[in-house]
């Protein structure tokens, strides 16, 4: 039986007065790579941010149901918002670095959740960056800024930094859709690399790459989970007609 | 939305259809030229395998140009990988026809006398193929499994021909002829294990599964 990281019921997400989500029921199973796909607005953003509890910051938006991590629900439990999103963290579909040196951008975490010595940073910082393979590429660049590296770097340094606060769970919200074939050929097989020890969610608009790395894969349409399950299956024979439809390109 | 693509599916579809029909031809040639006396059948039978195997070399590259250019999910996925799979038994269909020309003209076998029952073993393959051809096009579940249910009566046919043929062998006659329609049977029952491939195959696209 394999194990439930994050178990979302019944969950119904709202604009104000428009309803995004509808009775949503997703079991997201520890080291796997669960994909969420289904055209602009079908509310699957909606869901990757519900799940760090990144929605809270919308206003208008309000949920119900609940989203478990770990058997403690996030939004009715007793986890703090902060511990929450050390324990869930987020890769965004533009690379977002601070525009300070690599080296900070990774510590920042680190330093947020209180520690100060450099020793420990420092190892931090390494282990970080070599989980998100660049690690090479920048050891010598540490004290150099962030924005100076290449899209594809500058991501798998978001990547090392979310990695630094030693989350449990990585969101990627269309991680690589702002790059090119090369690093997305890159952060795909860091993501297959990450999930031996993480549980990853992903969002993507590319549907081969959700075949090429997620065990799991749902289909989101207006507001609807319509079909979830295995990604082999969901690819070769999907169960439901809309879910044909959507994958084969005959709308979306 | 998408127009071209959709359009190539129709091409393949059509094409599926075409090879399909040659290797019927050349069935029912082959075996009008075994026991007709008609050499000129046999010829034909020859021709259409050059024509069936460049038909499938065509479709086989339009599925991997479609594979690459459209990366295929779902139903269309199940179609041109059922397609490439089931071609090359269709190809081989039209090279057992020609097979037996070649034997026919080689050994002067036209005219045959069926004492090994292979006008019927030939009937029942043909009829075979023609299901197996028409299940693929159409996606008809029922009519591929009865291809595959009546493999078992060409098993059978052969199965009778190799008794005939193990009475009748030193008995008076002629046992070289005897082995020589020994082989036609053997072709017929391998056309009757390709057409059950096809069946399989065309199953393979209403159920996605590859089970043997």
């Amino acid at each position: 039986m394999m194990e439930d990281k994050i178990t979302i019921k019944k969950l119904n997400l709202y604009y104000s007065d428009f309803h995004a989500l509808h009775d949503i029921n997703v079991h997201i199973q520890k080291n796997e790579i669960t994909a969420f796909i289904g055209p602009s607005g079908c509310g699957k953003s909606s869901l990757l941010r519900s799940l760090n509890r990144m929605n809270d910051l919308v206003e208008g938006c309000r949920i119900d149901g609940s989203i478990k991590l770990d058997g403690t629900d996030i939004y009715n439990g007793d986890l703090d918002v902060t511990v929450l999103r050390q324990r869930v963290g987020m890769v965004f579909q533009r690379p977002n670095p601070f525009p300070m040196s690599v080296y900070d951008n990774v510590a920042y975490g680190p330093r947020i959740h209180g520690i100060t010595e450099k020793k420990e940073l420092d190892e931090i910082v390494e282990t970080s960056l070599k989980q998100a393979a660049i690690w090479d590429d920048l050891k010598d660049r540490l004290k150099k800024s962030a924005l100076g590296l290449s899209g594809g770097q500058q991501q798998r340094l978001c990547i090392a930094r979310a990695l630094a606060v030693k989350p449990e769970v990585l969101l990627m919200d269309e991680p690589t859709s702002a790059l090119d074939p090369i690093s997305t050929s890159k952060i795909e097989e860091l993501a297959l690399e990450l999930k031996k020890n993480y549980t990853i969610v992903i969002v993507t608009h590319n549907m081969q790459q959700a075949v090429r790395i997620s065990d799991k894969t749902g289909f989101f349409l207006l507001g609807d989970l319509v079909e979830f399950g295995e990604t082999d299956q969901l690819f070769s024979m999907p169960k439901d007609e809309r879910t044909e439809k959507y994958i084969t390109g005959r709308f979306g | 939305m998408r127009t071209r693509f959709d359009k190539e599916l129709d091409h393949l579809h059509e094409a599926m259809e075409e090879i399909g029909q040659l290797c019927k031809e050349s069935i029912s040639e082959s075996t009008d030229a075994l026991f007709t006396g008609n050499y000129h059948k046999a010829e034909d039978t020859i021709n259409l395998h050059h024509r069936i195997h460049k038909a499938e070399r065509d479709i086989e590259e339009t599925c991997l140009r479609l594979l690459m250019e459209q990366q295929p999910v779902a139903t269309d996925l199940r179609i041109i990988s059922a397609s490439l799979k089931a071609v090359y038994d269709l190809e081989r269909i039209g090279e057992i026809g020609a097979d037996i020309a070649e034997l026919i003209l080689k050994e002067h076998l036209s005219d045959a006398n069926d004492m090994l029952n292979l006008k019927s073993m030939s009937q029942i393959a043909t009829c075979m193929v023609n299901d197996a051809v028409t299940a693929l096009a159409n996606q008809n579940v029922e009519l591929a499994k009865a291809v595959i249910d009546r493999d078992d009566q060409v098993d059978e046919g052969f199965g009778k021909a190799k008794a005939f043929l193990i009475d009748n062998f030193n008995k008076d006659g002629n046992p070289e002829y005897l082995i020589n329609l020994m082989m036609v049977a053997k072709y017929f029952e391998k056309i009757g294990d390709h057409a059950v491939n096809i069946a399989k195959w065309s199953l393979f696209v209403t159920t996605g599964k590859t089970g043997r």
